[in-house]
């Protein structure tokens, strides 16, 4: 007796059959009739306000002391940031949008005790302007295929329990009761999975090869170093669904003969760090994690690193070194990390969405995954969905959907009645993809045939007001500072090739510039030592490839068709439709702007420094930049 | 170059801090692959990493000096100078850029005259960016002090920042 008591205290598994136990004793102590309040508690629904509503939900919860009828959960990331904070009224999934503190009495008086919607907090979809009441019917997750993500709009993701009552670890009790590891190996390399983080290799073939290297002690790692500025799915992942990591960890450290597992995560993600964090603690605690887990004999333990914030370390051997608490400086790579990584032994080196999707694979079988896809990239990909976008947010979609799909039916095009120009993805590694590549199916191959390539699912959206020589020099300017030095092919390569995006920029191209970038581009994909200057060069190349009139404007007519490159526009005041209102002058930080009360004002060329102030301003759009 | 020494009140910290360091650093101790993490620990603590703190780290975790450094160099998290009081932090990912995130950072300069890593002179702000902090909805965003400000232009920057003495 005292030894069961001990043993509930302590909530340790010690088998795949009193896992199944607890999971039927944690659903039948669940009442689904009873409402479940989910608010979006992803960092940008946060940043949106989301704490106040959750607050404001525990008081009002309180003060009318619904603590029995209603449940409230703060979710990870919904996906849909442009609408944060995003509330979900379980179990009928009714979706509010936006919604303020101040909301919140409300929701619970109408739609938690009286049944009725809330009209004025629901989406409203801009084509048809009707109003949608449940979450699967707005347009923006209609197209989309939650493998993944689905989870983190249902889990706490403080709280294993809730990971557990959704079958979580059921693949990691399967494979541990019931499937030799070279199973398991084989499952993984005929569902086709590639690995999520960028190249794409075949997860299976990175397996085997850790596996059938030959070491006494191995290493399992988990990259969440997502370094590429306009991705952050990773980072919702682990802050929504920790559990599912780990699961996934766990199976492929089964796999190989690991006993250890790391975590590389960035510095940047504080709240992904915490819930890391939680879910091994919890892990451990239900003997999931740790020594002997579910009784099986096997032990695995994880640990969390940081990152130091170096785009880098995003890559293998350098995130390796960074482990190792050495500065993140890449290796050639004649010799795998696979085979000889961290400390020199043998280590599997996975993304968190490929790692992700491992118990999927497991439970549901290779077959049922390998449907899902395109004939070469299986599966479901997430992407953000950022930039000049008017539904930016985190969209999980079959490999092979179309471009135009994506960022008309699910991201609703472009604001501000603007046009469409390019789609940037792949991060500073990839390229732009211009209008005419619309239709085109997304998987690893397509995308890398049009000069860009998949990468870590970041997808940049560039409306006809940016400038693409300029979108180059920012991914240049990027890598330049991100560049670890080590070789010189990418320490003076991209130096260079700022140099003479600069000089474009400024307006003092030359023609042959743009030959010289090409050279430049040829010297870094060959020799440079890592991905980070091998793929450096893309940004510029596809810019290039599909935008060459705009580098020929800036160094024929030194004209910067969009208007962005400072040097080569000039701001005036239209006199036609300048109203006198003083707005402008007032916002001038230099005084080049000079007029009366409803009077026409002038702007004085020679103190403007074209900061663009009075163009943000103007309510007559009697600011004219060219 | 001893930096520590030109900034009297951030010395007094240093000092009430020391109890603070050696646990830090004790806690870490033998772990010589943990040093990011420690380096991180101790810039949370300070705002910065004071150079007696690192001499203090070499010695204790057996990692030469010259690695230290190396490593605080390299990384961009670290950072060598006392920041000021309130830190800015401007996001330059690709989604901020093609909003005009950069048009905060030249803000910053003309206002108060720092570049991104620098302090101004009365220590009232320092300058920072990052490559990306996944709130792209909301871009261009400024964090200041931990708090997101999202859809900022410069104008709005200013209404924000005279909040901050």
């Amino acid at each position: 007796m005292v030894e069961q008591v001990r043993k509930l205290l302590e909530k340790r598994v010690e088998s795949a059959a009193e896992l199944e136990k607890l999971r039927q004793s944690i659903l039948d102590k669940k009442d689904s009739s009873r409402t479940c309040v989910s608010v979006c508690g992803g960092t940008a629904c946060r940043a949106a306000g989301a704490e106040a509503v959750v607050d404001a939900f525990v008081d009002e919860i309180e003060r009318r002391e619904l603590q029995i009828q209603v449940e409230l959960k703060e979710t990870g990331c919904h996906g849909f940031c442009e609408r944060g904070p995003l509330v979900v009224i379980q179990p009928k999934k009714i979706f509010y949008q936006q919604v303020k503190p101040e909301d919140v009495p409300e929701i619970i008086a109408e739609t938690v005790l009286g049944g009725k919607v809330v009209e004025r907090l629901l989406y409203v979809d801009p084509s048809t302007q009707e109003k949608v009441i449940y979450e699967p019917d707005v347009p923006f997750y209609k197209k989309q295929t939650r493998t993944i993500f689905g989870a983190n709009g249902e889990i706490d993701p403080t709280n294993i329990e809730d990971y557990i009552a959704s079958g979580g670890y059921s693949a990691l009790s399967k494979v541990l009761t019931g499937m030799k590891p070279q199973e398991i190996i084989d499952e993984v390399k005929k569902s086709g999975l590639r690995g999520r983080g960028g190249g794409g290799f075949p997860t299976g073939r990175k397996w085997q090869s850790c596996r059938d290297a030959e070491a006494d002690i191995k290493y399992v790692i988990c990259n969440a170093d997502e370094g590429d500025p306009g991705a952050y799915q990773d980072r919702a992942i682990l802050e929504g669904n920790p559990h599912s990591i780990l699961e996934g960890m766990i199976i492929g450290a089964y796999a190989i003969g690991s006993h250890q597992g790391y975590i590389y995560v960035r510095n940047e993600y504080p709240l992904a760090v915490r819930h890391a964090r939680i879910a091994i603690e919890q892990a451990m605690d239900y003997g999931l994690l740790g020594e002997n887990i579910l009784g099986s004999g096997f032990d695995f333990k994880v640990m969390i690193n940081k990152g130091g914030g170096a785009f880098v370390c995003g890559e293998s051997s350098a995130l390796m070194a960074s482990l190792e608490g050495k500065i993140g400086e890449p290796k050639a790579k004649y010799v795998h990390m696979s085979e000889k990584g961290l400390w020199d032994s043998p280590s599997l080196l996975n993304n968190v969405k490929t790692w992700a999707n491992v118990p999927l694979i497991i439970n549901k079988g290779a077959d049922w995954f390998s449907k899902i896809g395109t004939a070469g990239s299986k599966g479901t990909m997430i992407f953000s969905l950022v930039g000049n976008i008017n539904n930016t947010g985190l969209v999980e979609v079959p490999m092979g959907i179309t471009l135009r799909e994506m960022i008309f039916d699910i991201g609703g095009g472009i604001p501000n009645g603007k046009k469409f120009k390019a789609v940037q993805t792949g991060g500073p590694s990839g390229g732009c993809i211009p209008e005419q590549f619309l239709d085109t199916q997304v998987d690893f191959d397509e995308l890398t045939k049009l000069g860009s390539m998949m990468g870590s699912g970041g997808m940049i959206v560039i409306d006809e007001d940016t400038c693409m020589v300029d979108v180059a020099k920012y991914f240049v300017e990027f890598l330049k500072g991100e560049s670890c030095g080590k070789c010189t092919p990418c320490r003076e390569g991209i130096n260079r090739m700022s140099e003479i995006l600069n000089g474009i920029t400024h307006g003092k191209g030359k023609q042959e510039d743009l030959d010289t970038l090409e050279d430049l581009a040829g010297i870094l994909s060959a020799g440079a030592l890592c991905a980070l200057g091998q793929t450096a060069a893309n940004p510029v190349l596809s810019t290039l490839r599909y935008f060459r009139d705009e580098y020929l404007a800036h160094i024929e007519q030194k004209k910067c068709p969009a208007g962005v490159c400072r040097e080569l526009i000039q701001y005036s005041i239209d006199p036609e439709t300048c109203e006198g209102c003083l707005r402008c002058l007032r916002a001038c930080p230099t005084g080049a702007i000079t007029g009366g009360k409803r009077e026409v004002h002038t702007l004085n060329q020679g103190l403007c420094i074209k900061c663009g102030a009075c163009y943000d301003v103007c309510k007559f759009n009697a600011v004219i930049r060219q | 170059m001893d930096l520590t020494l030109d900034f009297p009140k951030v010395k007094a910290i240093v000092e009430s801090y020391t109890e603070k360091v050696d646990s830090l650093i004790e806690s870490y101790a033998g772990n010589k692959e943990q040093l990011i993490s420690l380096l991180q620990d101790i810039q949370a603590e300070f705002n910065y990493l004071p150079q007696d703190v690192l001499v203090k780290i070499s010695q204790k975790l057996d990692i030469p000096l010259s690695q230290v450094f190396s490593v605080v160099t390299f990384f961009r998290a670290f950072t060598l100078k006392p920041r000021g009081r309130h830190l800015v932090t401007v996001c330059l990912g690709t989604a901020c850029h093609v909003k005009g995130g950069q048009r905060m950072v030249d803000k910053m300069e003309r206002d108060y005259g720092i570049k991104p890593g620098e302090t101004t002179e009365d220590m009232r702000f320092s300058l920072e960016t990052v490559n990306c902090l996944g709130c792209c909805a909301l871009g261009p965003v400024v964090v200041v002090d931990g708090k997101y400000e999202s859809k900022m232009n410069p104008d709005k920057l200013d209404r924000v920042l005279r909040g901050y003495k």
